[in-house]
C-alpha cells in the first residue's frame, strides 16, 4: 500500500487568546512580556478562598466570532470545571465550557492555495482560561512557574473532522487566524502564542467510512509547524498500520527541532477530566438585543465584502471571493484603488505580481515592502499611459528592493516616462526607416509582420520608453 | 460580668465608659489564654493586634467616629483568610500559609469595629462534625470534656460557649454551624446560600458552603448577620438582594406566624431525646401564638445521597487548589 | 460500576494521592458506599426536571474589562516553598 491508499481525516482545535485588557476571571493585566508573575493575582494563582468573576468583554468577543461564522449563539451558557494536575495550571482544574458553550455550529469557506475552495463546519467555540508557563532551564532540576499567562481568556474553536489534507487544515487555520485578527477578537500575534492549534489526525483506507484511531498533537504555534506535524503524523500512522500495528489514541507533542511528534508521557493515564458545573459561577444569559448590538458594531464580513467587490469594482466572482477571503489583502486592494484607480488592473497586479513576490519571500501582506500607496502610483502611471506594463514591472522591482520610495520619483529620475509625443518619435522613426530600406520595401510590398521588427527597433532606441500604440500608429502612417 | 453581656449591653457599657475597648479586649484575652490549653478552641491568637486595635477603637470612640460595633471582641473560624495572619483550615497542608488578603466577612466585621482575638480550631477543611479531625488537635466541649463540641466550626462554638469571645464566625456546608452551636448550647445560623460573600472563605463544597454568625443569643446573631450579609462583586454567587435589619423583628409577637413542621425529618433514626426537645420547643412557639403546620418535603430522602455526590465532587476539585 | 482495587488505584493516580496497600480495602469499601448513594440518586425519576447548574436562580453578572490588580508578586511569593527570579519553583516536570 502507499500514501494514495489512505485517506487522511483532520480536525482542529484552535485556541485563540482574546484581546482584552484584563483576564477572564480576574482584574490582572493580560499584556504580553511582563516580568514573571507580576500579572498573577490571587485569583490567577488559585490561592485558597478566591473566586472567579467573568469579564464582560470575553463574551462580546466570543459572540462576535460566533456571528462571523454564522454560528448559533447560546442564550444561556454554563462554565464547568475540567480537573487535571499540571504545575502551570495552579488550581488543579481549568474553568471551561462543556455542555453549554457560548458558540455552537457555524461554517467557514476557505480558498485553497492549490485552487478551489473548501467548506469546513465548526462544532463549537467555547470560553476557557489559559494556563501559565513552565520553564525547565537553569533551575537545578526544578521547574520555574510563571503564572502571568494563567487566566488569559481563550476561545477554543473546534472544527468537525472534515479536512482531508494538511493543505486544507493549514488553509483553515490561516483563515481563522485572519478572521479573529480582523474582528479584533484576538491580536493574532502567533509569536506570542495568541493562536495555538491542536491537530486531531487519523487515517483510514480509501473508500471506508469509519474513522481510524486519532492522535491529538497539541500546542502547535505556527502554520509551518502545523503542516509539518500533520504530515509527520500521517506518515507515522501509515507506517504503523502498514506494519500491522495499531495506532494508539494518545496526546502527542510536536518537536519543531526534530520535525517529529512524540507522545506526552504525563497524559497517558490521566484522561479522565471529571467535569462538573463550576459552582463559583452562575449561568451567563444574553438576549437578542445584546447580540444585535454586537452585530451592528461588526466590521464587514467576507461574504458581504465579496459581493460588494463584484458590484463596486466589477471584479469577477472568483477574484472578489479570493480578495475578500483574505482580509488584509482586501484592505490593501481597497487602499490601492482608492481615488478611482482601475480596479481590474489593481486586482491583476496584486494577485499576480505582488502575491508571487510575497509568497516567494514568505512575507505577509501586512509587511509588504511595496505599500498600497506605492502600488497605486504605479497603477495610475500605467492607466494614464505614462509607463508601459513592462516598465511598470521595473518600477515595482525597484520599490520591492527598496531602491526608491516613490514610483513617480523613480520614473522621473530614471527617465522611464513613455515617449508618446509624435514630434520626438516621428524623426526617430524616419531615421530607422531610412537605415533599413530593405525591410521597409518588403513591408510596403505586403510583408506586414515586419511591423514587429520596426517596433523593436524603436523600443531599442528609446530603451523601451516609447508608447507602443503610438509607435504603431506612426509606423503605419510612414510605411503606408 | 462583662463576658455574659450581650453585644447591646457591651456597646451600652462602652458608651457609658464603664470600661474601655482595651479593658474589654484584655478581659477576653485573659479568659482565652487561660482556657485554651484545655479547650484547644484557637489555632492562632492575634492578641497583640487585638490590643492595638482596641486602643485605636478607644480613640475613635472618644472622637465620636467609632463604627457601630467598635471594640466587640470576636474570633474567626480558621477557614477565613486573614491578611498577614496564618490561615490553616485545620490542615497541616496550610500550616505555613499566611493569607495575603482578607475574606469579605473579615473585612466587613473589621470595618464595623469588631476586633478578632484569634483564629478558631476546626475539622480539617471543614470536613467533620466532631472537631476530632483537626491537625491541631481536637476541641473540647466547654460543658464537658467527655463530649465533643461538634464540628466543623467546633472551635468557634466552644469559644463562644466558654465566653472566650463575644461572638465568632463559622461556616456551614452540611451542618457545620448549626450542629456545633447546638452541641455547645449557643446560637448559630446557616443563612440562605448567597446571603453572605464566600470571598476569602476556603472552599469545601462551593455550592453548599455558607458563612454565618455563632453567638450567645438570637439578638447577637441578628446584629452580626446585619454586618456579614450582602452582595459582594467578588463573589458571583452572592445574592443581589437588599439586606433587611434582622434585629427589627426580634421582639415582635409570634401571633400569626406559621411554622412548617416537616414530617420527613421525624421518624426512624431520630433519638427520642431530641424529638422530645423539638416537640417541647414547638409547644413553646405555639404557646406564644405561632401556628405549627405539618408539611411534607418528599424529596428529603434524597438529600443525603445528593449531598454525598455533590460535596465530595466539589471538594475534590477545591482541595486540588491547596 | 463496581469499585474494586484497580478502580481505587486509578482514582488515586488521577488525584495524585499515594495510597498504602493496606488502605486499599478501606477505600474499596467507603467509595463503594458512595457509589451506592449515586445509584440511589440515579433511580430517582427526573423526567421533566430541568438540570440545575447552580443553587441560585440567578444569572452571572459580568465584570467590566478593567485592570484592577496591582503587582503583589513579592507578597505571593512569600508563601511559596521556593522561588527564584520571580518564579515559583516546583519539582521538575518533564514533557
Amino acid at each position: 500500500m502507499s500514501r494514495a491508499d489512505w485517506e487522511v481525516v483532520i480536525g482542529l482545535e484552535i485556541h485563540t487568546q482574546l484581546k482584552t485588557k484584563s483576564k477572564i476571571f480576574s482584574g490582572s493585566s493580560t499584556a504580553f512580556g511582563a516580568e514573571p508573575n507580576v500579572q498573577a493575582s490571587a485569583v490567577d494563582l488559585g490561592l485558597p478562598g478566591v473566586l472567579p468573576v467573568v469579564n464582560k468583554e470575553v463574551y462580546k468577543k466570543a459572540v462576535t466570532f460566533g456571528l462571523a461564522v454564522g454560528a448559533d449563539i447560546n442564550r444561556r451558557s454554563v462554565f464547568d470545571r475540567k480537573n487535571y494536575f499540571y504545575p502551570d495550571s495552579p488550581k488543579g482544574y481549568q474553568i471551561t465550557q462543556l455542555d453549554l458553550p457560548i458558540v455552537e455550529n457555524g461554517q467557514v469557506t476557505v480558498e485553497l492555495p492549490s485552487g478551489g475552495t473548501k467548506t469546513i463546519n465548526l462544532t463549537r467555540a467555547h470560553l476557557e482560561e489559559d494556563a501559565g508557563k513552565s520553564l525547565h532551564e537553569n533551575f537545578h532540576n526544578q521547574t520555574g512557574i510563571d503564572l502571568n499567562r494563567a487566566g488569559t481568556p481563550l476561545l477554543e474553536i473546534v472544527s468537525e473532522p472534515e479536512m482531508y489534507s494538511s493543505e486544507e487544515a493549514v488553509a483553515y487555520a490561516r483563515y481563522i487566524h485572519q478572521l479573529v485578527t480582523y474582528l479584533g477578537v484576538s491580536d493574532g500575534e502567533m509569536s506570542q502564542g495568541s493562536l495555538r492549534c491542536d491537530a486531531n489526525v487519523s487515517i483510514r483506507p480509501v473508500g471506508t467510512v469509519e474513522l481510524g484511531t486519532r492522535t491529538e498533537t497539541k500546542n502547535v504555534n505556527s502554520f509551518k509547524f502545523l503542516e509539518q506535524a500533520i504530515e509527520y503524523e500521517i506518515e507515522r500512522q501509515i507506517q504503523v498500520l502498514e506494519s500491522g500495528q495499531t495506532v494508539r489514541q494518545e496526546t502527542r507533542l510536536y518537536d519543531s527541532d526534530k520535525g517529529e511528534t512524540r507522545p506526552m508521557r504525563s497524559k497517558e493515564t490521566a484522561t479522565d477530566y471529571r467535569y462538573f458545573p463550576e459552582p463559583d459561577l452562575l449561568p451567563v444569559e444574553i438576549d437578542d438585543a445584546y447580540i444585535e448590538a454586537i452585530r451592528r458594531e461588526m466590521p464587514e464580513l467576507s461574504g458581504a465584502k465579496s459581493e460588494r467587490f463584484v458590484t463596486q469594482y466589477q471584479l469577477s466572482q472568483a477574484d472578489a471571493f479570493s480578495l475578500a477571503g483574505n482580509i488584509p489583502l482586501a484592505d490593501y486592494f481597497e487602499e490601492v484603488v482608492r481615488s478611482g484607480r482601475d480596479a481590474k488592473l489593481a486586482n491583476n497586479w496584486i494577485r499576480v505580481e505582488l502575491l508571487a513576490q510575497l509568497n516567494k519571500d514568505n512575507i505577509s501582506i501586512e509587511n509588504s515592502p511595496v505599500t498600497a500607496d506605492q502600488l497605486g502610483a504605479i497603477i495610475s502611471k500605467i492607466t494614464d499611459k505614462s509607463i508601459s506594463g513592462k516598465i511598470a514591472k521595473t518600477v515595482f522591482e525597484a520599490l520591492w528592493k527598496g531602491e526608491t520610495n516613490s514610483a513617480d520619483e523613480y520614473i522621473e529620475k530614471q527617465g522611464l516616462t513613455q515617449v508618446s509625443d509624435s514630434s520626438s518619435l516621428a524623426p526617430l522613426i524616419d531615421k530607422i526607416i531610412s537605415e533599413n530600406p530593405k525591410q521597409a520595401e518588403q513591408f510596403r510590398a505586403g510583408k506586414t509582420k515586419l511591423m514587429g521588427f520596426f517596433v523593436g527597433q524603436v523600443m531599442k532606441e528609446t530603451q523601451g520608453k516609447a508608447n507602443p500604440q503610438q509607435v504603431n500608429e506612426i509606423l503605419n502612417e510612414k510605411l503606408g | 460580668m462583662i463576658h455574659e453581656q450581650s453585644i447591646r449591653e457591651i456597646l451600652n457599657s462602652l458608651d457609658k465608659k464603664e470600661y474601655s475597648c482595651r479593658e474589654l479586649v484584655d478581659h477576653f484575652i485573659a479568659r482565652a489564654s487561660d482556657a485554651n490549653a484545655s479547650l484547644n478552641a484557637f489555632i492562632t491568637d492575634t492578641y497583640e493586634t487585638a490590643r492595638n486595635e482596641a486602643d485605636h477603637m478607644d480613640t475613635l470612640r472618644s472622637n465620636g467616629t467609632a463604627p457601630s460595633l467598635a471594640g466587640i471582641p470576636i474570633a474567626h473560624k480558621d477557614i477565613f483568610c486573614t491578611r498577614g495572619v496564618k490561615t490553616t483550615a485545620g490542615s497541616l497542608m496550610l500550616d505555613n500559609f499566611v493569607a495575603p488578603y482578607s475574606a469579605t466577612v473579615v473585612e466587613k466585621l473589621s470595618a464595623a469595629g469588631t476586633i478578632s482575638i484569634g483564629k478558631t480550631n476546626m475539622d480539617e477543611f471543614a470536613m467533620g462534625s466532631s472537631n476530632e479531625n483537626s491537625h491541631y488537635g481536637p476541641v473540647k466541649n466547654p460543658w464537658s470534656e467527655k463530649v465533643v463540641p461538634g464540628g466543623s466550626s467546633g472551635g468557634s462554638a466552644a469559644a463562644v460557649a466558654a465566653r472566650l469571645c463575644v461572638a465568632a464566625t463559622g461556616t456551614d456546608t452540611g451542618g457545620s454551624i448549626r450542629q456545633p452551636a447546638s452541641m455547645c448550647g449557643i446560637t448559630g445560623i446557616k443563612p440562605t446560600y448567597g446571603r453572605i460573600s464566600r470571598w476569602g472563605m476556603i472552599a469545601y463544597a462551593s455550592s453548599l458552603d455558607q458563612a454565618g454568625p455563632m453567638t450567645k443569643s438570637a439578638e447577637d446573631a441578628a446584629i452580626l448577620l446585619n454586618i456579614m450579609a450582602g452582595y459582594d462583586e467578588k463573589d458571583s454567587t452572592s445574592a443581589e438582594q437588599p439586606v433587611p435589619d434582622y434585629t427589627k423583628c426580634l421582639n415582635e409577637p409570634l401571633k400569626g406566624l406559621k411554622l412548617g413542621f416537616c414530617k420527613e425529618y421525624f421518624g426512624d433514626g431520630l433519638d427520642p431525646k431530641i424529638e422530645i426537645a423539638i416537640q417541647t420547643a414547638l409547644r413553646q412557639f405555639e404557646a406564644q401564638g405561632a401556628e405549627i403546620i405539618e408539611i411534607s418535603l418528599p424529596s428529603s430522602k434524597h438529600a443525603i445521597p445528593a449531598y454525598y455526590v455533590i460535596a465530595p465532587a466539589e471538594a475534590s476539585a477545591n482541595l486540588s487548589t491547596i | 460500576m463496581i469499585v474494586d482495587k484497580d478502580v481505587v488505584l486509578n482514582i488515586a493516580e488521577l488525584a495524585q494521592l499515594q495510597i498504602e496497600d493496606d488502605e486499599v480495602d478501606h477505600y474499596v469499601d467507603s467509595l463503594g458506599r458512595i457509589l451506592q448513594l449515586v445509584e440511589e440518586m440515579q433511580s430517582v425519576d427526573t423526567q421533566g426536571v430541568e438540570p440545575v447548574s447552580n443553587p441560585l436562580d440567578g444569572i452571572q453578572r459580568l465584570r467590566e474589562d478593567r485592570v484592577t490588580e496591582e503587582d503583589q508578586r513579592e507578597l505571593f511569593l512569600a508563601n511559596a516553598p521556593e522561588s527564584e527570579q520571580g518564579l515559583f519553583l516546583v519539582p521538575r516536570v518533564v514533557e
